[in-house]
């Protein structure tokens, strides 16, 4: 198992990533957190291209929908095709409570899909409860499956 | 307990998990609509509504499937493997809880489609305060992907 987990958050409010960085920091200190604001920045530093070749692999995505250039939907379909990105659980976390965007996600191979709180409370006990779950309970996939060509 | 009712399916075959399992989900007041399948032909006939479950409803699917991965007739990863390859099922979280420690059945469940993957704990209370934790996360925190507006729309549908 490894030690110090890395995780990416895909959000392009930036309140919302220093709120979710702030959040992990007092559940998971160890937790290293890294962060892009569009879907097409995300899917190039998951394949660790351009500007990320040097990022290290990410052990657990957190992935909002509404992004600019690239969707979240999007996103998430181009990770479970790629053989390399597939394993690696992606959370959804969104604010849209519609039924269709459950659907869809959970059809693309969401892994979950949690909806975004609207009060600081709720939000920093919902990131709790990710992390418990993600970095405390579940076995996540080695991270060599994820860079095997 | 109408079967279309269902929040947790719990296919395992071993007594003592199921007992543990349950114990703890309703000491939490987490679940008290908990379906148990002992192998996987059970369970593929409970998500697939036939057999003996031929009046359940596509529709109405459970929460969750707590799917063990050593078990008679059909093993876990053959019912991973059918649920996530049919449209009418795919959407259904599933999380294997196994006992296996082989890296390659955790790599398999993933690469199949498996929500998530966790390893059982040998020691009683691990073991409890993990199904404690699976409940709270995937009955609570999770949005499971039929939602009031969908049921309502599956309850017109019948």
């Amino acid at each position: 198992m490894n030690s110090v987990r890395h995780l990416l958050i895909v959000d392009d409010n930036p309140a919302d990533i220093g709120l979710a960085c702030e959040a992990l920091k007092q559940c998971a200190p160890s937790c290293q957190i890294n962060s892009v604001e569009d879907g097409v920045e995300a899917l190039a530093f998951l394949n660790r291209r351009g500007n990320y070749s040097s990022a290290l692999p990410a052990d657990l995505v957190i992935l909002d929908l509404n992004l600019p250039k690239r969707g979240g939907l999007a996103v998430l379909a181009a990770m479970k095709a790629s053989p390399d990105l597939r394993c690696i659980p992606v959370i959804i976390f969104s604010t849209s409570q519609l039924s269709q965007d459950v659907k869809r996600s959970y059809e693309l191979g969401a892994n979950c899909y949690v909806c975004k709180p609207g009060n600081l409370v709720e939000y920093f006990a919902a990131m709790k409860s990710i992390e418990q779950f993600w970095f405390g309970l579940a076995s996540l996939p080695p991270r060599g499956e994820q860079t095997k060509q | 307990m109408n079967s279309n009712e269902v929040e947790i399916l719990l296919v395992d075959d071993s007594q003592d998990d199921i007992d543990l399992t349950l114990h703890a989900l309703r000491a939490e007041n987490l679940a008290n609509r908990v379906f148990i399948a002992r192998d996987g032909e059970e369970a593929l006939d409970f998500l697939f509504c036939k057999g003996p479950h031929a009046e359940r409803s596509f529709e109405k699917p459970p929460k969750l499937v707590l799917l063990d991965l050593k078990m008679p007739k059909v093993d876990g990863m053959e019912v991973l493997k059918q649920v996530k390859n049919d449209p009418r099922t795919r959407t259904i979280p599933v999380v294997l809880m196994t006992s296996s420690r082989e890296e390659r059945d955790m790599v398999s469940g993933y690469n199949l489609g498996v929500n998530s993957y966790l390893q059982k704990p040998v020691d009683f209370d691990q073991f409890r305060k993990m199904v404690k934790l699976i409940g709270l996360y995937w009955l609570v925190t999770n949005q499971p992907p039929l939602t009031a507006t969908a049921a309502g729309t599956a309850k017109q549908a019948q």
